[in-house]
Parts: C-alpha cells; sequence; structure tokens
C-alpha cells in the first residue's frame, strides 16, 4: 500500500508539486493521470525516495519514505522513466545485478531472474549484451529487474511510453497479473486508453495538486460524460479555472 | 559495495573498447613509444669512442712519427695524395677529418719551432666532432712528449711543463645520467595511470545519468555513498591493473633496448619495478575521487571527458614544476601527491635510496587525501542535483 499526505516539491521558485495526497490499495491497479508537467514523475520520485520532500510525508506499506528510506526501497519495485539499462551487461546479468543490490542470495536472485525472463517472455534476448535492445526489451528488461525482490508494491513512470502494441500487451498482462497476487501498482501516464484499460482507480493530477481521486466510472459520472477522455479535460480545465481565479 | 565494485570491474573488463583504452593503448603504448625513441637515440647518438678513428692523411711520409704514434693508439690512417684545396674539397663532401701536414713540417719540427698542421673536419657531424676532440687531445699528447724530451734534453725538469695537475672527478654514476634521459618516465607512468581510471569515474555519475540507469540505482535499498565506494574502488582496481602493466612493460622495454650504449645503466629490474608500483599506489585513490568528483558536477558524457582530462593534468603540474625548478626531495615537498610520487620513482632508478620519513610522509598525506577526497564524492552523490 502506497499513501502520501501533503507532499511538496519546489525546484527553486517553481512549485512543481503542491500538496499530493494519494492513497493507493492492494490488489488495485492506481494510474497517475495528468498532463505534461502536472508534477507525476515528481510525486513518484519522492514516493520512490529519489527526490527528498519539502513538504508532507509518504508510507510504503506503512514504513515512513522519509525516516526509513532504505527499508521503503525494499517494499517498492521501481521501473523510473527512461530504463535505463548497463549496456555491457546481458538482461538476465542485469537484472541479476539489482538482485545483488537488494541483498538476494546468488541461487535465489538467479532463480528468480530465470523465472522473470520466462514470464516476460525473454528468453530470445535474455543472455544478449543490452547495447543493442529495441525499446520493448528494455523496458522488459528493467520491469524484470524491478521486480526481482518481489516487491508488495510497484512504482512505474510512464512505462508504455514508446512501446509497440505487442509490448504493451504483455506489460498490461503482466500489470493484471500482479494485480490478482495482491500487489499494490501505482503507475503514471497521460495516455487515457492506457488509464481507461488498466485502472481500477484514477487519480487526476494537474497543477500539482490531485484534483480527483476515484474509478474511471465515477470520472465519467462526476464529469457528467460517458468518455473518460472528455472527463479528465473537464476536470483538469475545471482546476486550471479554479487556481487561475 | 563489493557488489557495485565486483560488478563495475566485471563490465569494463568486458567492453572490449574501453579495455583497449584504458589498459593497452595507454600501459603498453607509451613504453612501446618512448623504448623506440630512445633505442633510435642511442643508434644515432650512440658512442663514437668505441668505434676506431679513421684518418685520412695528405702527406704522411712529412710526419711518419706522428703517423706511427696514432696508429698506436687505434688511429686508422688512410694516405691521400692532396694539395690544402683538395684536401678542403674533399672534406666538404666526406666530412673529414683530414689531416694536411705542410712541407715545412719536419724542418720546423727539427728547428724546435712550432710544426704547423692542419685538420680539416665539417663539425656540424656530431660524430666528426667527437673524432676531432680525440684525435686533438692525441696529438696534442704527442707535442707534449717531444715537449718533456726538449726539456731533458736541456737538462731541465720536465714537470716545469706541468704547473697545474687538474683531476676531473666524474660522481655521475650510470644510473643518474640515465633518470636525466628518463626524466619524462615518471610522468608517462603517472598520467597512464590516471588516465586508465577515466571511464569509470565519469561512469559513475555522468555516464549512469546520461543512460537513464542512475535513477533506478538509486532506489535500490542502498546507501548512496555506498554505491560511490563501489564504483571509485572498481575504478581504483583498473587503475592498478594499469599501474602494474605499464610498469612492467616500462621494465621490460627499457632492459631490452641497450641504455648502457648510451653509457647509462638503467636500474629498472623487477625489484625497482616492484617499488614504483608500491609507491605509486597511494596515488590511486586520489586520482579516482578526483576526477568522480569533477564528472558529478558536468551534465553529459562528454562535458565530464573534457573537464576530467583537464583535471587530469592538475596531479602532472608539480612534475613539470620539479623538472623547471630542478627541485629535490625535501620532507615538505614529499606532501605534495604525485610529486612525492615522482620523486620515489626517480630515487629508485636512480638508485638513490629516500630517506624512510619522506616515503611515509608521501604515502600518508597521499592516502589520507584519497580518504577526504572519497568522502567527499560520497557526499555529493547524495545530492539532489546529481539527477540532472
Amino acid at each position: 500500500m502506497i499513501e502520501a499526505q501533503g507532499l511538496i516539491k519546489r525546484f527553486g521558485a517553481l512549485t512543481a508539486v503542491g500538496g499530493v495526497t494519494l492513497r493507493a490499495a492492494d490488489g488495485r491497479i492506481t494510474g497517475l493521470l495528468g498532463p505534461n508537467g502536472a508534477g507525476k514523475s515528481t510525486t513518484l520520485r519522492m514516493l520512490y525516495t529519489v527526490l527528498a520532500p519539502d513538504g508532507g510525508e509518504a508510507w510504503i506499506d506503512g514504513i515512513s519514505v522519509l525516516g526509513e528510506p532504505l527499508e521503503a526501497r525494499r517494499h517498492m519495485g521501481v521501473l523510473p522513466h527512461g530504463a535505463g539499462l548497463y549496456p555491457n551487461l546481458t538482461a538476465r546479468e542485469n537484472i541479476e545485478y539489482f538482485g545483488a543490490l537488494q541483498g538476494l542470495a546468488r541461487r535465489v536472485r538467479r532463480a528468480r531472474a530465470a523465472e522473470l525472463i520466462r514470464r516476460l517472455e525473454m528468453d530470445a534476448f535474455a543472455d544478449r549484451l543490452a547495447k543493442g535492445f529495441s525499446q520493448g526489451q528494455r523496458v522488459k528488461t528493467a520491469l524484470a529487474r524491478s521486480l526481482v525482490h518481489q516487491p508488495r508494491n510497484v512504482l512505474l513512470d510512464e512505462p508504455t511510453n514508446g512501446l509497440d502494441v505487442m509490448a504493451v500487451r504483455t506489460l498490461r498482462r503482466i500489470l493484471a497479473e500482479l494485480r490478482s497476487e495482491g500487489h499494490c501498482i501505482l503507475f503514471s501516464s497521460h495516455v487515457m486508453q492506457e488509464v481507461a484499460a488498466l485502472c481500477d482507480e484514477v487519480i487526476v493530477i494537474a497543477g500539482g495538486t490531485v484534483v480527483v481521486q476515484a474509478t474511471p466510472e465515477e470520472l465519467k459520472v462526476r464529469a457528467g460524460t460517458s468518455s473518460l477522455e472528455e472527463a479528465f479535460v473537464r476536470l483538469v480545465g475545471l482546476e486550471h479555472e479554479g487556481t487561475s481565479a | 559495495m563489493w557488489r557495485v565494485f565486483r560488478k563495475e570491474f566485471g563490465e569494463t573488463l568486458r567492453d572490449r573498447r574501453s579495455l583497449i583504452a584504458t589498459l593497452v593503448l595507454g600501459p603498453l603504448l607509451m613504453p612501446a613509444v618512448i623504448g623506440v625513441v630512445l633505442s633510435l637515440a642511442i643508434r644515432h647518438g650512440g658512442a663514437p669512442s668505441d668505434r676506431p678513428i679513421t684518418l685520412e692523411v695528405a702527406h704522411a711520409q712529412r710526419a711518419p712519427r706522428l703517423v706511427a704514434f696514432l696508429r698506436q693508439y687505434g688511429v686508422r690512417i688512410e694516405p691521400v695524395r692532396a694539395d690544402r684545396d683538395q684536401a678542403r674539397r674533399r672534406v666538404e663532401r666526406s666530412h673529414g677529418p683530414l689531416l694536411y701536414v705542410p712541407r715545412d713540417f719536419g724542418a720546423r719540427l727539427a728547428a724546435g719551432q712550432p710544426a704547423p698542421l692542419r685538420l680539416y673536419a665539417d663539425e656540424s657531424n656530431r660524430t666528426v666532432q667527437a673524432h676531432v676532440q680525440r684525435l686533438g687531445a692525441l696529438i696534442a699528447m704527442y707535442g707534449g712528449a717531444i715537449a718533456r724530451l726538449r726539456l731533458v734534453a736541456r737538462g731541465l725538469d720536465p714537470q716545469l711543463l706541468a704547473p697545474i695537475a687538474l683531476h676531473p672527478i666524474d660522481i655521475s654514476t650510470p644510473q643518474s645520467r640515465a633518470a636525466l634521459v628518463l626524466g619524462m618516465l615518471s610522468y608517462a607512468i603517472l598520467f597512464t595511470m590516471l588516465m586508465s581510471g577515466l571511464y569509470i569515474a565519469i561512469d559513475t555519475t555522468a555516464g549512469e545519468r546520461e543512460r537513464g540507469s542512475l535513477e533506478p540505482l538509486l532506489t535500490m535499498p542502498v546507501k548512496r555513498e555506498q554505491l560511490v565506494y563501489g564504483k571509485m574502488l572498481a575504478a581504483c582496481a583498473v587503475m592498478g591493473v594499469s599501474l602494474v602493466l605499464t610498469v612492467g612493460a616500462f621494465s621490460f622495454a627499457l632492459r631490452h633496448i641497450g641504455l648502457d650504449r648510451l653509457g647509462m645503466s638503467v636500474n629498472f629490474g623487477p625489484g625497482v619495478a616492484a617499488g614504483i608500483v608500491l609507491g605509486c599506489l597511494p596515488l590511486i585513490p586520489v586520482g579516482a575521487a578526483l576526477m568522480t568528483l569533477v564528472a558529478s558536477y558536468t551534465r553529459s558524457y562528454r562535458e565530464a571527458q573534457t573537464y576530467v582530462g583537464l583535471v587530469l593534468l592538475v596531479p602532472t603540474l608539480p612534475l613539470i614544476f620539479a623538472n623547471i625548478l630542478g627541485l629535490r626531495p625535501r620532507p615538505a615537498l614529499m606532501a605534495v601527491p604525485s610529486l612525492s610520487q615522482h620523486f620515489i620513482i626517480m630515487s629508485l632508478l636512480r638508485a638513490q635510496p629516500l630517506p624512510r620519513l619522506d616515503i611515509a610522509i608521501s604515502v600518508t598525506v597521499t592516502l589520507a587525501l584519497g580518504v577526504v577526497l572519497m568522502i567527499l564524492a560520497g557526499r555529493l552523490y547524495r545530492r539532489e542535483k546529481l539527477l540532472g
């Protein structure tokens, strides 16, 4: 479970995140939806402890990310934006290296890597150097890498960016599987269809604050429209009017 | 930390291009180049005193005793027929030397007057110049013998002709003469060593950031300092391997190009090589930390390469100053990293051991600076701006 209470992040004079409060439950896929520059990535970065918030607090499975960042990191798997791999390691070695950094014993991380490679259908390229990987192969490797320590919580920043249809489908299947296993999944996206197809719950974020947290159905009802896209545009638009007024 | 170290070290070993750049190009090429340059110098500037002098003599029959005397001292005499003009033209082609004995040589000698001799030579040729010097000394020796005989014949003590006895005493040992030529050696060793750590040092911050693997790495339950320490350790290991290779290659190259023919003996056996490696080891952490520090301030891999390349010059500056100012080891100077390593290398090559205190100062101060810089690099890695 991921919780945040009044998270604030400023970069100089710019307030990127101005008090985000959210909750992502176990066994559910929660989508962080918002236009570019809304503060999605910054929020996620604070949750996965790479950025320190200027205000507020967050917990992973009840562990404070400020108080015990190392412990909190053990409870989450992170797929950051970009998903950089080590070009001179194979996919398998990339995964096993992160297993090692998570403190897994050699035998355990070997077994986990092998299992993830099977599960993510990576056999064809698992033992090739990551140098020439396609974006899809890269994201799969990075995802496997973030799951090697079997974290209860999974955070993904724009995971479907640059993926082809087949890769997106594999990703969706994996996320759905993880949900049915009881994991808590939080991912950010600016793609409506993505969120509509996957999410049990949507957090709409704009201008650095949460506009609304609801199920996709509730969103449509609230915005008084049958299309999620339309709902999104209206909610974000309302928020902007609200702040400018 | 150890896991980061093992992964970084393994990854570097695997990347063939960077491996060639760090471990082959530097450590092996540099000694090879210096070896070739030195062996060329030996062949061309080689010691001419070993070779017999060939002297053309015009009108040798006018000075038979002088010719016999020169032969006795290993000068190969080649009688030629030439008048003065012909002699001059001949030397313009052959560089000489050519000894021309004038007609009145015998008569003036017999009369006790200065007997003229003409020695033609092109002294812009270094070999000829050396030959002329030796011939001059030999002929002066011959003249000296005649002078002493004349004095004895007049009942005078020949020692009257030697009011001063100058004894030049050359204290340069063959090793120290070699060390002059090999002054660039310590520079080459230190520079190559630092250079080989460049790749990992840059990769630690700018490289990780550019390829986007820094952020996932920072989500691992490992303290950020530990990550940097691991990476710096890997850089140190690569630098260590490079150092051993470089020194080994130099040792091999310099022992096989025959520096003794330059009148130098190079004191560069396995023992000295091991000493040099040990003496330079403390500088490794300083280099690794310094490069990591600078790289963490840069925005991209390329920028990092530029700045770190510049920083590489900093540890080599003291060496240049030392050479220009002719600095000698002093305890205060031994506290300067890289300069003290230079002194250690030179003292080993010269076979002039340094006081233990000096070595202790060098090792302690350099290691301490390395530790401080490493901790600083670890601190910097905690900054958020690191993410860029």
